[in-house]
């Protein structure tokens, strides 16, 4: 670290320590199997050089049992390290059950995030440290990527559907946040920090960003001012499934299969509402394609996130099927 | 063959502009094309220089972002595209391939024709594209930023590389046909030097593949002109459907770059070390493995897009597995030095360095492969100094190997090794100054495609800038005295390096009818040290060496 020169990224989350030892693990390898090669390759070339006096006899021009050996070894270090970074790829998916839902939005060319409590900010992002922290991420126009290096977290944010990243601080400073895909002019300025703050600062933070209502009750609103309420509520003369409690719950549909409830279904349902018709109810929902837009329908998102809390049969993570 | 009675050379049948534009002669189409990429390789190159310069400094100062976006995007199409696809088969592929078979010609000499002026039609729509005002989408062409959102000229350039797509598979098709039907009696499959087995195994991954780009661009193409929802997510498509699709295609194209490039190695090893290659069936299978497994790697440069991470885990188990058949050729070229004679001629050199820097990149593609770290640096520098140790330190250098191996060959001239020593180890140090900062820069998080960035990854980017003008001049330097050498160069015997190989066999330039006799072939590939080819040994042009 001498001389403001860097070798090493910083560590702050609670994955970054775990990726980095199978990092050092494969660079010592390559280290290791590079230094041998090279010694082997300039040994021959000094050893066996043109006019040297060096003994010639017995070369062979094959080996199998040594060309075996080899092969068989690469393959056992190989399946070593696709296990290793396997394992440690596969939690992505498995969110910790009681983390802060943050929706994240891309466009160009900017981050946009909205906490739960209804605080909004550009390019900025601040957490809490130790505590679990779930970006939903959306996109309005183009692909980009939510990554921050000091988390070793990286996602894509891919218009037409969500996805989640996650991750634990366990550092408070301010990172860099990047957008890592390619999404035009601006790409290189679309960024800016990632705050982490001690818990009782990250409150403070929160409270001194305004009385704004929370994400989930102006997705309420929306729902209202949408019409929504009018079939899906609880007093509605149109027969339309409830949404009390349908996050994260199996769905029976029209077709006999069964979907989760999860983002992709709920926001496939608002804007493709005929793929997949719950069963026992007309498809009679008018599409809400383009009447809403990104933002507008992670706030829907969190409404109906939030309508499920109150279910008693919440599932700790939304990838593991009931039973 | 005593110079009297040999026939006239393929360069000295004719010398006007017809001659040349007109002729079926696989030889003098190799030149074509050698003129048009050098032509594109340095375009492509004046960008990244550009490009270097540029990022010398944080700040945006050289050019703007939209500027800077577009050097980038025409860097990539040209170097893939219009330099390293046809690089090595087109050039040397193209002249060497009926010589090292003991063939007249191709299978198919006004296909081969063909596919040039095909190539050069669909350059011109790149290179319009580049004066009417660039492409900034990047190489990749991502949807729904090339169908929806980019300013430049993105039809054109997708159509230029449409184009160019039907002479890559034209070449293909020739080379298959040519290796199935015209080889030599008596050279069977497995006497078949390696250069011919990778050229083979090029080959195929061309014809299988391109056609799904082709596909891929048209659809874009529908998408931008006509509002077909493709790709577009308003109009009902999906943007991961085109990375599957271009990825489908471009990962094996990455084979079809890397594999001749081995292809040259396995020459020149054996040569300038007087042993036969370690190994030799393990290599030519490893080249067709490789072929095969690459089409089923796709997958890997989605890990983070939002693909299933099943199958993220499924593309990652795959992609180790195509690292074991390099893995497998890195050591048999090691193991060819074992008890050798080895001399250091300038090819040696160039392959000797392809031999450090592939292994370099290909160990560095390990840690991509490993899902976990490659989430941390996937479109990071990492990524950009992998495939730069894979396509220029390894590709690029095996095809200067190459290019000075059989430069006797194609010319009858002898260029200066002095310089030619001298400009290997200029491109060798140039190159590791500019790429191996980049390793460092992707692992601390230096996102790649960024035209400005965080003052603290100054000090690598400023080493990266300084390796790009040492890398500059050594590429330079080849176009000066290899140009030089043509009018001024020794004339070269037919066999300077004292190399098996039926294109040895021939005069240098050969005539254009190749084989004054046709060969009939008794012995392995590589029957160094020529114990095979002793009556040889009193041809004169054993002792100019």
């Amino acid at each position: 670290m001498s001389f403001g020169i860097r070798f090493f990224p910083q560590e702050a989350s609670s994955i970054a320590g775990s990726v980095d030892a199978l990092f050092y693990t494969l660079l010592a390898f390559a280290v290791a199997l590079g230094l041998f090669l090279t010694v082997l390759v300039v040994g021959y070339a000094v050893k066996y050089r043109i006019g040297s006096a060096a003994d010639r006899t017995g070369a062979r021009a094959r080996s199998l049992p040594l060309e075996m050996a080899w092969t068989i070894a690469s393959l056992v270090m190989a399946f070593i390290f696709f296990g290793w970074g396997a394992v440690l790829f596969v939690r992505r998916d498995r969110p910790p059950p009681d983390a802060v839902e943050i929706a994240g939005l891309g466009k160009q060319w900017m981050w946009e995030f909205r906490h739960p409590g209804g605080q909004r900010e550009i390019n900025e992002l601040h957490v809490p440290v130790g505590k679990a922290v779930v970006v939903s991420l959306a996109s309005q126009d183009v692909i980009h990527s939510f990554y921050v290096p000091a988390f070793r977290v990286k996602q894509d944010a891919v218009p037409g559907r969500t996805a989640n990243v996650w991750f634990i601080a366990t550092q408070p400073g301010r990172y860099h946040l990047f957008c890592a895909e390619y999404c035009g002019t601006q790409h290189s300025e679309m960024g800016g920090w990632v705050t982490v703050l001690a818990p009782e600062q990250y409150a403070s933070w929160l409270g001194s960003q305004g009385e704004g209502e929370s994400l989930a009750t102006s997705g309420g609103k929306l729902f209202r001012a949408l019409g929504c309420s009018g079939c899906h509520g609880n007093f509605s003369k149109v027969r339309a499934p409830g949404l009390d409690g349908v996050f994260g719950q199996p769905v029976a549909l029209a077709n006999r299969q069964t979907v989760i409830a999860d983002e992709r279904y709920l926001r496939d349902s608002i804007l493709v509402p005929n793929k997949e018709i719950a069963a026992g109810y007309q498809p009679v929902m008018p599409s809400f394609d383009g009447l809403v837009d990104e933002a507008e329908l992670q706030m829907l998102m969190a409404y109906l996130k939030s309508l499920s809390l109150q279910s008693p049969s919440f599932p700790a993570a939304k990838n593991e099927a009931p039973q | 063959m005593s110079s009297d009675l040999a026939s006239a050379s393929y360069l000295a049948e004719g010398a006007g502009p017809r001659s040349w534009l007109l002729t079926t002669d696989h030889k003098r189409v190799a030149w074509l094309y050698f003129v048009s990429l050098t032509a594109f390789f340095f375009l492509g190159g004046t960008f990244a220089v550009l490009m270097r310069i540029e990022l010398a400094t944080p700040a945006g100062d050289l050019v703007s972002d939209d500027v800077y976006n577009r050097l980038f995007s025409l860097h990539g199409i040209i170097m893939v595209w219009f330099f390293l696809v046809p690089s090595i088969p087109a050039t040397l592929g193209n002249f060497l391939l009926p010589l090292m078979i003991g063939a007249r010609d191709l299978a198919f000499p006004r296909l081969n024709l063909a596919s040039w002026y095909v190539f050069m039609f669909g350059s011109l729509f790149a290179l319009a594209s580049v004066v009417l005002g660039g492409v900034d989408t990047g190489w990749t062409f991502y949807t729904p930023l090339s169908t929806l959102y980019a300013n430049g000229f993105v039809s054109t350039a997708a159509f230029g590389v449409f184009i160019v797509g039907f002479s890559t598979i034209m070449t293909g098709i020739n080379f298959i046909v040519t290796v199935h039907t015209l080889r030599a009696p008596g050279l069977t499959w497995f006497r078949l030097p390696i250069f011919v087995w990778t050229l083979y195994a090029t080959s195929l991954v061309m014809v299988l593949a391109t056609p799904v780009l082709a596909a891929s661009l048209i659809l874009i193409v529908l998408e931008r002109v006509f509002g077909i929802g493709i790709f577009n997510p308003d109009l009902g498509g999906d943007p991961l459907l085109f990375q599957h699709l271009f990825w489908f295609y471009s990962h094996p194209a990455v084979y079809i770059m890397i594999l001749p490039g081995m292809g040259v190695v396995s020459e020149v090893l054996p040569c300038f070390s007087r042993r036969p290659l370690f190994g030799y069936k393990a290599v030519a299978l490893a080249s067709m493995a490789i072929a095969v497994f690459g089409f089923l790697v796709w997958g890997h440069h989605m890990f983070v897009s939002g693909q299933s991470a099943y199958a993220g885990v499924v593309f990652s188990f795959l992609s180790f597995c195509v690292a074991i058949p390099s893995a497998i050729k890195v050591f048999n070229w090691s193991l060819t030095l074992r008890k050798g004679e080895i001399s250091f001629e300038t090819p040696m050199l160039y392959a000797l360095f392809f031999l450090a820097l592939f292994t370099f990149g290909g160990l560095a593609g390990l840690f991509l492969a490993a899902l976990a770290i490659d989430v941390h640096v996937h479109d990071t520098y990492f990524v950009v100094a992998h495939f730069h140790y894979i396509m220029v330190g390894g590709m690029v250098t095996a095809y200067m190997a190459g290019l000075h191996f059989w430069w006797p060959k194609l010319t009858g001239r002898m260029y200066s090794e002095v310089w030619g020593r001298i400009a290997a180890a200029v491109t060798f140090i140039g190159f590791n100054l500019t790429f191996f900062p980049q390793y460092v820069l992707g692992f601390l998080g230096m996102p790649r495609r960024y035209h400005t960035y965080p003052p603290e990854f100054a000090f690598w980017h400023i080493l990266s800038s300084a390796g790009a003008v040492v890398l500059a001049i050594g590429y330079l330097m080849p176009l000066l005295y290899l140009a030089w050498s043509l009018f001024r160069g020794a004339q070269a015997p037919a066999n300077p390096w004292r190399a098996t190989g039926l294109e040895w066999q021939t005069s240098s330039p050969p005539p254009a009818h190749n084989f004054d006799r046709m060969p009939t072939v008794t012995r392995p590939a590589y029957d160094y040290p020529m114990k095979g080819l002793t009556e040889k040994r009193s041809d004169p042009v054993e002792d100019l060496v």
